[in-house]
């Protein structure tokens, strides 16, 4: 399955529809409402940092599904000036754990997986993935359905 | 319209009907603080429970529209954060000790007759 959607983030009102399709998506992924919850917001996030950062960039959800496990992958993109130190805006090191204010940390603590690619003039990168592990049931009727 | 304003004594209601963008946020702050002057209002409940996220920027417009409130001379109390809301709130390291919440509109009504002597 290659669900993708892609949501392009020019101005504080495009977080909105961000947020909506992130929870869509997720619960399309058999997420609980919490777990939904908890992606739309670190969408939230990271689309506020490209629009508060650099002005324009987009965010592509994709839906992953691996044997075991299924996910959802957010990229957000950005060609901006990218950022200099990513440790540091990560909160790594600094006695207040902020960084970059708070969204980025913030995100980081919502999801499973989370990685940031930047260098100066090269614009930034986000890619951040929650996992669900799929239980023996639902393994089962896939199983089913295929024979 | 996504905010809706009503009057009951000299408190003021601001329910949030759907999912709000940054400048809709901070023109309710405005509003509201306008208002606490202009009507003499002494207390301000916002209801939440139509938002199914508040992020950190969010977080933060809420606690600084109470703390305006508090500086124009009236308390302010958040209705109805969803649990999974609530959740995901923990996970930003805000200071939101300013923050009063209540789960329904009477208890926040009850709340703001014990913070607020009526003149």
């Amino acid at each position: 399955m290659t669900d993708e959607v892609r949501v392009p983030i020019n101005a504080d009102s495009d977080l909105v529809p961000a947020r909506a399709q992130g929870r869509a998506l997720a619960e399309g992924q058999g997420f609980s409402r919490t777990d939904a919850t908890l992606i739309a917001t670190a969408i939230s996030e990271v689309a506020r940092n490209i629009v508060v950062h650099v002005g324009r960039g987009e965010i592509v959800l994709r839906a992953l599904d691996e044997p075991s496990r299924c996910g959802l992958e957010v990229v957000a993109r950005d060609d901006g000036p990218g950022i200099r130190d990513v440790d540091a805006a990560l909160g790594h090191g600094s006695s207040t754990g902020r960084g970059l204010g708070l969204g980025l940390p913030g995100a980081r603590r919502l999801m499973d997986d989370f990685e940031v690619a930047s260098a100066p003039g090269r614009g930034t990168t986000v890619t951040m993935v929650k996992w669900r592990v799929r239980d023996e049931l639902e393994l089962m009727r896939e199983r089913r359905r295929r024979v | 319209m996504a905010v809706a304003i009503l009057r009951q004594g000299d408190y003021l209601i601001a329910s949030i009907r759907s999912d709000l963008t940054d400048g809709q946020l901070l023109a309710l702050r405005d509003d509201l603080s306008e208002r606490v002057g202009a009507q003499r209002i002494r207390g301000v409940i916002v209801d939440v429970r139509a938002l199914d996220v508040i992020d950190s920027f969010m977080a933060r417009s809420l606690s600084s529209i109470a703390q305006t409130a508090r500086l124009r001379g009236a308390e302010m109390v958040i209705v109805g954060i969803q649990p999974d809301v609530a959740i995901a709130m923990v996970q930003f390291d805000l200071n939101l000790e300013l923050l009063r919440a209540t789960l329904d509109l009477d208890e926040a009504l009850g709340l703001l007759d014990q913070l607020v002597t009526h003149g």
